[in-house]
């Protein structure tokens, strides 16, 4: 007789091929049930988009991180000095420079850059909040039909090319552009306004761009709330700008954040906006680690670049999957 | 007489000591991490009934069945089925079926790919398949909505789809989570005999997972009620709601009135008992088994008493005096809650079999006198 | 109710005439006779030269083309990658390493382009001298590795996508058809796969926009010859404004709005259709 666990019908009825049979019969008692509990296509569900992300996405970091410890050699290719390398004499030799970290703390150039990045992050998310809100609440509080058409509005400029909408600001703000052109015709100035390569460039390209999402959780927020609160807030007194103070915004909070975090984290490490509108004396981050690693061939200098870069970023990215993750879960339910 | 008997086994199997149990569940404890979700069950379930599973949400009762199902792996103890180990059986290699509480019907496929889904995993042949999906469609009276999406059907349809669904795999045995629940009141009840109906015409074993102890009553051969993980008891439907075994079946199933006492005489036909909650003697014409002395609890349905404005004759044991506090009329019953002296508040229901005038009904505020016959009250001890 | 104009609608059409202002005034500028892109000469214009110009400009159409080539195979790597990550996050339960895939597919959603690109490119230099050491071998960057690289950030928002629209499915359809005797792997054709189809395939529009889109990280991992379109148009803008490039924009644009319209109407068409049949069932017929 069978040893181990009783073989249900399907065994019994000859289906599976003879070899298996007697394999079940004379294998390991629990053998059949580990495979099945643990079935390899479930191990290998898991594994390969795990390996592929720790190859393609974990593993570079952890080159990078190492890379930013090397010491610069301008001839060299790759441009850098191996940090381990064994002596002819057999010893290994170890080389750890934090001089690139060091270089990023004290070189005015470096400084300014980062104050400029989140200077330029932070006003720009703010900018986006104040015209999203109103944007996402008038969505919010149409008729469903009209909503749809409107969210498909916001959405249709972020399906077209990125690049090609912040190129589109370069034709309207140029000193000859489009905007200079009207303003003149319509005798409002008399001079050109030198827009392009400003600041003001910038938080155009930038709050232009991260609009939909900003708009886009915002709505998701305002959209859920029971309007009954609101009646109940006007019930007891409270007029619409209170009642918006003390009710809706506070209640839409959460869809700030989340909305806040997807504009300032891109945009600290935006590249194309500053790049192509941007003010020509004052570089941001990302253009600086562009500029080290594509100009002066300085990869170390560029990795300690992008680790600071990232450090900065953790916080805000941390927070920011809290939300994410609490979504989900608030889906699931 | 003999015939009678038999008879009696036949539709009571666990009466009779030589039947052989279909399901049996032997010690199951199920632990997720420091929570014990199931306590060591033990039951056996016999062939044709219908086993309900009653208790509070959290009581391990839908673990217990996603335990026979195999969703779940035992922590401890095993799970036979027909003489059968089942441990280590993975869901679709189980000749047992289910019906989900949502009833989990796959949106993308019509109500007959829906039936024909399980079927089609045997790896029977189109023509078999297709009587057989016919032929449980005529069951459940959905011939005409064959090619229907579910989200096409009402929800008792969809109700009816999903039973059909897990029947025509023909298992041996079919668990059914809540299967009531997403119905309303009326459509309830009405599904209730349906329910019975056809699972009386093919004969397969259910196991009825419900916190609604109507459902429970009106379904069930048996009932094992759960608290906390463990079976607190298992009976008729009779057994659980006359002759509660402990306190919390007690309360847990119908209203009680509940009084704490102590035993004041203990004969092998009568006890005694004395209730300062009550203030007064309780007299019961069955023995318990419980020591003289001992802290014992006395639970007497509403329906049981009786309510008089005249004093009875005799006053010293079931009976106590109270005025009445709050009365809701519910159509068929009404209810009544008495302030007894004691200071308790009882609770009693009576139909109301005529329609009586102002003055002929009991009211507000009125002193009146409670009185119940002495194989009315259940003496539980724990 | 009477309809009040409010604050929130006037910022509404302005916000909307901010978004599409830039645009339209490309596509007016695109039939604009003169090569001074801000001088519109009335005379000669609306003119289509410049499109005429597009179809004769070789480099132009091998970067679309190459572009073409990348965007669908990174989106249908990245739909393949994100849907088995997705699968594993909604329904495989706790697992150990769940906590890191989970962070490892939501980080590349707000990584800073340069970055990623920097690091991958590092990624592959590294490959590089690894292959070439020990196996002697020589790749080139190009198609491949551009691929490679867009299927890592993109992946990431099918998973999401995934990831969300498998949430709103009760496990117990998986489980029901486990219980009526499907194995897991016929489970996730027969039951899975089918539900989530629309995520899949928005999943897959998604990653293909993001990757048609790309300029800064392909400009890190790309070799010296392969272009892509975003990187063509790139080094052309940085020169200025451009006419062929407002011909070249128009054409994009108008393609994503008749797709995106197209498929905006046909969903509403089917959920139109779903909402009639979910009345007539509740109505009781």
């Amino acid at each position: 007789m069978a040893r181990g666990r009783p073989r249900n019908d399907e065994f019994n009825s000859g289906r599976v091929g003879p070899l298996w049979d007697l394999f079940f019969r004379f294998g390991p008692p629990r053998w059949s049930q580990y495979i099945r509990s643990n079935w390899a296509g479930q191990r290998l569900v898991v594994a390969v988009p795990y390996v592929w992300l720790l190859l393609f996405f974990l593993v570079p970091f952890l080159i990078v991180l190492k890379i930013s410890f090397a010491e610069f050699s301008p001839l060299g290719r790759p441009p850098f000095e191996p940090i381990a390398r064994f002596l002819e004499n057999g010893a290994l030799q170890i080389n750890v420079l934090f001089s690139s970290y060091d270089y990023l703390l004290h070189e005015p150039l470096y400084v300014s850059a980062w104050l400029y990045s989140i200077k330029v992050a932070f006003f720009s998310t703010v900018l986006c909040l104040l015209v999203a809100y109103p944007m996402a609440y008038a969505i919010a509080r149409a008729t469903p039909a009209t909503r749809n058409v409107l969210l498909l509005l916001i959405i249709l400029p972020f399906w077209t090319s990125f690049l090609l909408r912040v190129y589109a600001w370069i034709g309207l703000l140029k000193t000859d552009g489009v905007i200079n052109n009207v303003l003149l015709s319509l005798g409002i100035i008399n001079e050109p306004l030198a827009m392009m390569n400003t600041n003001f460039a910038v938080y155009v390209g930038i709050v232009y761009s991260y609009l939909p999402f900003m708009i886009l959780p915002l709505y998701s927020n305002l959209e859920k709330h029971d309007h009954t609160l609101l009646e109940a807030a006007q019930d007891l007194g409270a007029g619409p700008v209170r009642s918006f103070f003390s009710i809706t915004f506070p209640l839409s909070l959460p869809g700030v954040i989340a909305g806040s975090l997807l504009v300032f984290i891109p945009a600290v490490g935006e590249y194309v906006i500053p790049t192509l509108l941007g003010r020509t004396d004052q570089l941001m981050v990302a253009g600086l680690l562009s500029d080290e690693f594509f100009r002066n061939r300085d990869w170390p200098k560029a990795s300690a670049v992008a680790i600071a870069m990232l450090l900065l970023l953790v916080v805000p990215i941390m927070i920011f999957q809290h939300f994410q993750n609490r979504e989900l879960k608030a889906a699931r339910r | 007489m003999a015939d009678r008997r038999n008879d009696r086994n036949k539709h009571e199997p666990w009466r009779d000591p030589n039947a052989q149990p279909y399901v049996r569940i032997e010690n199951v404890t199920k632990r997720f991490g420091d929570f014990v979700a199931v306590n060591n069950v033990s039951l056996k379930i016999y062939k044709g009934e219908i086993f309900c599973l009653l208790g509070g949400s959290g009581c391990g009762k839908s673990t217990l069945l996603r335990m026979l199902a195999g969703f779940e792996e035992t922590t401890g103890g095993s799970i036979y089925l027909d003489g059968q180990d089942m441990a280590g059986i993975p869901p679709y290699e189980r000749p047992v079926n289910m019906m989900f509480q949502s009833y989990a019907l796959f949106p993308h496929m019509t109500v007959e790919k829906n039936i024909a889904f399980g079927l089609e995993q045997e790896k029977l042949s189109r023509s078999e398949i297709n009587s057989r999906v016919e032929e449980i469609l005529g069951i459940v009276r959905l011939g005409e909505f064959a090619r229907r999406k579910p989200h096409q059907l009402s929800g008792g349809q969809r109700q009816r789809v999903a039973l059909a669904r897990a029947l025509v795999k023909r298992p041996k045995l079919l668990l059914l989570d809540e299967p009531l629940g997403a119905l309303d009141k009326k459509l309830r009840e009405h599904t209730q005999f349906e329910l019975i109906n056809i699972q009386e015409q093919l004969g397969v074993t259910f196991i009825v997972v419900t916190h609604d102890q109507e459902e429970a009553m009106t379904l069930a051969s048996r009932i094992g009620v759960m608290n906390r993980g463990e079976i607190v008891q298992i009976g008729t439907p009779t057994e659980i709601y006359e002759f509660p075994a402990t306190r919390f079946v007690a309360d847990f199933i119908g209203s009680v009135n509940m009084f704490e006492g102590r035993l004041v005489e203990d004969l092998p036909d009568r006890v005694r008992i004395q209730s300062d909650q009550l203030g007064g003697v309780i007299y019961v014409d069955h023995g318990i088994s419980a020591a003289p002395g001992a802290v014992v609890w006395v639970a007497i349905r509403p329906e049981k008493i009786t309510i008089q404005r005249a004093q009875p004759a005799d006053m010293r044991e079931n009976c106590v005096r109270g005025v009445v506090k709050e009365i809701a009329y519910m159509g068929d019953v009404s209810v009544y809650l008495v302030k007894i002296d004691s200071g308790q508040t009882m609770r009693v229901t009576l139909p109301n079999m005529e329609r009586l005038s102002d003055d002929e009904r009991i009211l507000w505020d009125e002193t009146v006198y409670l009185t119940w016959h002495p194989g009315s009250p259940v003496v539980v001890i724990q | 109710m009477k309809r009040r104009i409010t604050f929130p609608m006037i910022a509404l059409c302005v916000g909307l005439l901010f978004l599409y202002a830039p645009i339209i005034s490309m596509i007016v500028y695109s039939f604009n006779n003169s090569r001074l892109v801000t001088v519109w000469d009335s005379a000669n214009s609306p003119t289509i030269k410049w499109y005429l110009a597009l179809l004769k400009d070789r480099p132009v159409l091998d970067a679309a083309w190459l572009s073409i080539r990348v965007a669908a195979m990174s989106a249908t790597g990245a739909v393949v990658l994100g849907t088995l990550a997705g699968l594993v996050l909604a329904r495989f339960g706790p697992f150990r390493g769940r906590a890191l895939l989970q962070g490892l597919t939501t980080a590349p959603l707000v990584m800073p382009e340069v970055i990623t690109g920097l690091s991958i490119l590092l990624l592959f230099v590294s490959l590089e001298q690894f292959f070439r050491i020990f196996f002697g071998w020589q790749f080139d960057r190009g198609m491949v590795t551009i691929t490679i690289a867009h299927i890592t950030f993109t992946m990431a928002y099918v998973t999401v996508v995934v990831q969300s629209r498998l949430a709103t499915f009760d496990d117990s359809l998986e489980e029901a058809a486990l219980d009526l005797g499907a194995k897991p792997a016929k489970v996730f054709f027969r039951i899975t796969l089918p539900l989530i189809t629309p995520a899949i395939l928005s999943g897959w529009l998604l990653a293909f926009t993001l990757s048609w889109d790309d300029v800064v990280v392909s400009q890190f991992v790309a070799g010296p010859g392969s272009n892509t379109l975003p990187m063509l148009i790139y080094s052309k803008v940085r020169l200025g404004v451009n006419p062929s490039v407002n011909a070249l924009a128009t054409i994009l644009v108008l393609f994503v709005a008749i797709g995106v319209a197209l498929s905006a109407w046909l969903m509403r068409r089917a959920e139109k259709r779903r909402e009639r049949e979910m009345r007539l069932a509740e109505s009781g017929r």
